[in-house]
This record gives C-alpha cells, sequence and structure tokens, in this order.
C-alpha cells in the first residue's frame, strides 16, 4: 500500500508539471555544425538560469538541420507537426532561416533566429524574428572598417554564391565601398570548396590590396591558407561567419591578422545584468570565454521566454505579437529592440585575430 | 590572364589533378577487376583521414608511423566492407552491388558522423609543417603591407612533389602486382571471368578481398594526402573528391589504370582553368566536372584511354 502511495504521488507529480515546447533546429552536423554547436551552448546556459516561465517548465528538443538548406525547411516542418511545439529557436545560416522561415510563417509559428542576418529572413514575414542585427548594417562596419581604419582602395570580394548570407553580405560591403571611392571585384565560390588557388591567383593578377570574405569559417579559412601560401599578405575581411574557434584551429598561422565584424565579444564592454550572468554561468561551465553565438543563443531563448511570459499563454499566434513587440530588453549581447520588420537594432563589434587569440578591436555603432 | 598568371594556374591545376589522378588509381582498379563502382572510396579515404588524426593527436603516434596505421587500417576496412558487404551478393545482378556501395556509403558517413561528430576538425599540426611550404620560382623581395614579402614568382607547393612521387611509387608497385605476382595474376584471371576462375582453383574470395584492401590503402594515401593540401577533416570530406576522382576515372576510361592519372590530372586542370579563364563560373565548377561526366559517356563511353569491351551474353 505504501509503495502503491509512493508511485501515485509521483505520478501525480509528473502529470502536474506542465511544460512548454520550445523546437531548437539547428545546424548540428555538416559544414556549419560549429556554429550549431555555440548557439546550443548559450540556450543551455540560458535553460539551466531561467528553466521556467509562467509556472511551467520549458522543454527544449533539438531539430538537426545537418547544414542543409532542404533539410532545414524539413526539420521546422518536424518541430512544428511531430514536436508540437509553441516557438522555434533557430537556424543559424541565413539560407537555412530563409528555407524554415518560409514553413514557419506557413504554420503561423513564432520563429527567432539568433544569428541569421541576412535582411530577406524577416522581410514581409510576420513570424520570423532575429536577435541580431542586419547585413546592412554588417556590410556597412565592414566597408568603414577597411576604407577608414585599414586604409585599402582595392578590395577582391570572395562570394559563396550558394549563401544566401555571403551574398548579401558582399552586396552591401560592395555599396559602402564604391560610395566611400574605393573599388572592388567579384570572386565566386560555393560552400564546400576546398580549392581556391585560381580565384586567389585571379584576385592578386587585379591587384587586390585586402580580401573580403563574407563566407563561413570552413571556407575563409582554407581561403587564408592558400593565400598566403600563394603569396597574398594584405588584410582580410571577413563578417561574423569567421566568428569561431575553427577559423584559427584550421587555419592557423594564416589567419592572423583576420578582422571580422561580429556581435558580442567577452572583452566588449557588458552592459546589461544579463550579460555579467551569462559570461559567469557559461565560463564555469564550459571553462572557456563564450563566442558570440553562444551569446546569441542565450539571447535568443531569452528573448522567446520573455514573450511568453508576457504573451501569459502557449498560443503561437499570442507569442508571435509579443516577439515583435520586445523593447529594451537586456540581452547578452546589448539592448535588443525588435522592430516591426522583426529585426533587432544594434551595434557591430570589431574583433582582431592576433597570435591565435581573437582579439576586441573596437565597436561600430549604427550611425 | 597574363601569362604569368596562366602559369601559376598551370600549377594549381596540376597540384589538383595530382590528388584526384592518387585517389582515381584506387578506385578504377576495383572496377577494373570487378566490374564494380566502389561508390564507399571517398568514405574510406575519410575514414583514414580519421584514422590518422585520432592516432596523431589521443594516441600521441608520430606522424609517419600513424599515416602507415592508417593506411594498413583503411586497408582492413576496405576488406571488412567486402566481406559484410559485397561477398553476400556476389553472383546477383550488378546493380545490387551499385545499391549497396551506396548504401555502405551512407553507413561510413553516417557513423563517422555519430561518433566522430560532424564539426569540421583541423589536420594542421598533424604533419609537419615542411609539408605546406611553397617552392618560389622567381620573384623579387620588396617591402609591403609593412613587411618583406617576395613579390610575383611562380609557387609550387611541396606537397605537389610529394603527391606526384606517391602516385609514381603506387603505380610501379600496382604494376609489379598485377603483372609479377601470383595474386596479380589471379586478380587479372578474376577480371576476365570469375566463376571460371573459381574452378581453376583459385580462391576468388580471398582475391576480391585483397583487391579491395589494395584499392582502400590507395584510397588512405590519396585522402592523408588530401588532408595535408586542404588540412580539414569532416565526415563527408570523402564525397565530393570521390566522385570527382569517379568522374577522373571514367574521363581516362574507367578500368584503365594509366586512364585515371591521365583523366586525374585534365580534370583538375579542366577545374582550375574554367575558373582561371571564366571567373564568374567559380560556382559551377563541380556542375562542370559532372557535365564532363555526361559529354564523355554520351560521346566516348570508354574514356580517352579506355577499351570498348564487349558485352557476354
Amino acid at each position: 500500500m505504501k509503495k502503491f502511495l509512493v508511485v501515485f504521488v509521483i505520478l501525480l507529480s509528473v502529470l502536474s508539471l506542465a511544460t512548454i515546447k520550445i523546437g531548437v533546429v539547428l545546424p548540428m552536423t555538416g559544414g556549419i555544425a560549429a556554429f550549431g554547436r555555440m548557439v546550443w551552448e548559450g540556450v543551455e546556459v540560458a535553460h539551466e538560469l531561467f528553466p521556467d516561465v509562467n509556472g511551467e517548465t520549458i522543454e527544449l528538443t533539438i531539430f538537426d538541420n545537418r547544414s542543409d538548406k532542404i533539410e532545414a525547411a524539413n526539420a521546422v516542418r518536424r518541430a512544428i507537426d511531430v514536436g508540437n511545439v509553441s516557438a522555434i529557436l533557430g537556424e543559424v545560416a541565413s539560407s537555412y532561416s530563409l528555407a524554415g522561415g518560409a514553413v514557419a510563417e506557413e504554420k503561423k509559428t513564432p520563429m527567432v533566429t539568433p544569428s541569421s542576418t541576412n535582411p530577406l529572413v524577416t522581410s514581409g514575414k510576420k513570424y520570423v524574428s532575429r536577435v541580431c542585427f542586419i547585413d546592412p548594417f554588417q556590410g556597412w562596419a565592414a566597408a568603414v572598417l577597411a576604407f577608414e581604419n585599414l586604409g585599402v582602395r582595392n578590395v577582391a570580394i570572395f562570394m559563396d554564391v550558394e549563401q544566401d548570407y555571403a551574398v548579401g553580405l558582399a552586396n552591401f560591403f560592395m555599396q559602402t565601398f564604391q560610395e566611400l571611392g574605393g573599388q572592388v571585384f567579384f570572386e565566386y565560390y560555393k560552400s564546400g570548396d576546398q580549392d581556391f588557388t585560381a580565384q586567389i591567383s585571379d584576385a592578386m593578377l587585379t591587384g587586390a590590396e585586402a580580401l573580403f570574405i563574407p563566407g563561413y569559417y570552413q571556407e575563409i579559412a582554407l581561403i587564408a591558407i592558400q593565400a598566403r601560401q600563394l603569396g597574398f599578405f594584405g588584410p582580410l575581411i571577413t563578417g561574423d561567419g569567421a566568428d569561431a574557434p575553427e577559423t584559427i584551429s584550421i587555419g592557423g598561422d594564416a589567419v592572423n591578422g583576420l578582422y571580422f565584424t561580429t556581435h558580442y565579444h567577452p572583452d566588449s564592454p557588458a552592459v546589461t545584468e544579463n550579460a555579467k550572468l551569462f559570461l559567469e554561468r557559461y565560463t564555469e561551465k564550459f571553462n572557456k570565454i563564450p563566442a558570440a553565438l553562444s551569446a546569441l543563443g542565450f539571447d535568443a531563448y531569452m528573448v522567446i521566454r520573455d514573450a511568453i511570459m508576457r504573451a501569459g499563454s502557449a498560443d503561437r499566434e499570442a507569442i508571435a505579437q509579443a516577439i515583435r513587440s520586445t523593447t529594451n530588453f537586456p540581452g547578452a549581447t546589448g539592448i535588443i529592440n525588435i522592430d516591426n520588420e522583426g529585426n533587432a537594432v544594434k551595434s557591430v563589434a570589431i574583433v582582431k585575430i592576433e597570435d591565435g587569440q581573437f582579439k576586441y578591436e573596437t565597436t561600430i555603432n549604427p550611425r | 590572364m597574363n601569362l604569368y598568371t596562366f602559369l601559376q594556374n598551370l600549377i594549381n591545376g596540376l597540384s589538383l589533378g595530382s590528388l584526384y589522378a592518387l585517389i582515381a588509381i584506387g578506385y578504377t582498379m576495383v572496377y577494373g577487376i570487378l566490374r564494380l563502382i566502389n561508390f564507399a572510396h571517398g568514405d574510406v579515404f575519410m575514414m583514414a583521414v580519421y584514422f590518422a588524426f585520432f592516432l596523431v593527436t589521443l594516441g600521441k603516434v608520430p606522424w609517419l608511423i600513424s599515416f602507415v596505421i592508417a593506411i594498413l587500417a583503411a586497408a582492413l576496412l576496405g576488406f571488412t566492407i567486402d566481406r559484410v558487404a559485397y561477398k553476400p551478393i556476389r553472383n546477383a545482378p550488378r546493380i545490387s552491388a551499385l545499391i549497396t556501395a551506396i548504401g555502405v556509403s551512407f553507413f561510413l558517413e553516417s557513423f563517422a558522423v555519430v561518433v566522430f561528430s560532424g564539426i569540421p576538425r583541423s589536420f594542421r599540426n598533424i604533419y609537419p609543417k615542411f609539408l605546406n611550404n611553397m617552392l618560389i620560382l622567381g620573384g623579387h623581395e620588396e617591402v609591403k603591407y609593412g613587411r618583406n614579402v617576395i613579390v610575383g614568382g611562380l609557387r609550387i607547393p611541396i606537397v605537389s612533389f610529394v603527391i606526384l612521387a606517391v602516385t609514381a611509387i603506387a603505380l610501379v608497385i600496382l604494376w609489379w602486382i598485377i603483372y609479377k605476382t601470383k595474386i596479380g595474376m589471379a586478380m587479372r584471371a578474376v577480371s576476365v571471368d570469375i566463376p571460371t576462375t573459381s574452378l581453376m582453383g583459385v580462391n576468388v574470395d580471398r582475391v576480391i578481398g585483397f583487391t579491395f584492401a589494395l584499392g582502400s590503402a590507395l584510397a588512405a594515401i590519396g585522402g592523408l594526402l588530401w588532408a595535408t593540401r586542404y588540412p580539414q577533416l569532416w565526415p563527408y570530406m570523402g564525397f565530393m573528391p570521390g566522385l570527382k576522382a569517379f568522374i577522373a576515372a571514367v574521363f581516362g576510361g574507367i578500368g584503365s589504370i594509366q586512364g585515371a592519372v591521365v583523366g586525374g590530372f585534365l580534370l583538375g586542370l579542366t577545374e582550375i582553368m574554367l575558373v582561371g579563364f571564366f571567373p564568374k563560373m567559380a560556382g559551377y565548377r563541380d556542375a562542370f566536372a559532372f557535365l564532363i561526366l555526361i559529354l564523355i559517356l554520351s560521346i566516348k563511353p570508354e574514356g580517352l584511354l579506355g577499351k570498348r569491351s564487349v558485352v557476354k551474353v
């Protein structure tokens, strides 16, 4: 009888614990798996610190998009149809967020991407939002960095034709750089390529003083190695796609002196309580300093949780509206305001790789 | 494109092509003897790189010994794949073997994702640095970007010479095995007619197992040199090089070992020259490689150096 009672009580307590489900759609395998892992680390830290909302437990489920566009749409569909989630945290790369976001929009499910910076990801959509800045601003900042801070006038842009992020960022960089009075020309490649010697030879023939590589770390590291081997020693500039330890571990000496624009660096002045909380907990848990994507993963979780709190229910429509009305939310990457288009307005940090370390250089604010 | 860039691209193309050639030799040898397109070739290549990686990083084994062990492990893996996957369907229609090969390929990739994780790792500190140095021909020293650099001059990766040497040695050893040894004679016999060979008292399974081990060892050598030139490893790294080696083998005439070498060099050169002359087409270079495959198959299906085979009825 006593045993029965114990079982009964446990059963009752399990049943009474209502949960709110959030689907986390990330590249856990494939080309940019390192990014997926970094975001997930941030989400884990946030979930440990704030595991519940409105008295209900938050339940996280990972859906792997395998660094693949088609799989990205499938993963979002699976999260909504099979996982029955109230909201989706996810998709790292803009291409995947575009593919997955279309599904979220069709199913009227709120989705918050931590790091997709291409403007198309949210434009014209009601349910997809982000906690990071957008590429017109990032491209502008990179062009200002190249022209004003580094003083280069002739830049070869290495564009990954397969990634919406790279194509967008390349074009926004070009616009600003040309307005400032510089010259650009394009070299093209595709995600997964490993040999870039022909493009680099061509860029050197055209007299490039610097390379702008708005792609992802896997190719950035290989381009850097081959550029140095072929005798190109000018500055390399990239976007937040380089913000992974793999850039250094694969690139080695070749990436020394590489500049990139990104969302966060532990040395940039922390402005919020959450930023301190995040940095403390993350370093304690993983015994290393956090990357920007971990901070963004943390912020995406926090913004979703905040929206659920304000919506007061697990209703998808209500959460989506609450996300769009996020104002002055204190995130790890700074104060987050999400506008009507679903974009966060924030400043950009410039990081330089020196002696195999990410060094904080400066912050560029929106002008 | 000026003369200097053209010559540099010629070097770039030959350097890439030599790798394709080396990987294609193993591919084409297995086909030549068994008439089996072993799609798992690229994945054995990947497994070998992981073996070497873990031996050096976790096992603290010196790189040269690790490479040798990785090559032997890949040979064993090839032998095992044959025993587990291909042997049971030896007498089934050829399409079954092809589908099984694709299955083995997916299995190895997924296995690697689960066990080694899908995150790319660095192969940079595994082998001595001099392999990644460049031989510089000509050029002059100049202060540029605040440092002394050599401007101009043709640059040839040291590792490309190693690849050429390894390819030459592999060819000689292969030639010796196939034409001078007993097992080589058995391999040639198997390539003509399996049932008759086995009636002659030859242990066909052993011959085929040996062929797979040899092919896999060649894949491993190719993989290790590939990772030395492009120092990152991840579970799908063998996929594209494997397909390119297949295209190179078909280009040169599948089944012909000299053809694989010629096809590999031609494919590497074509790819680099495509990007060199038409920079805007760079995103389509894989598509272009497949276009070559389609053209070869429709115009000259036996390839450049292949023999037209008579289909037995």
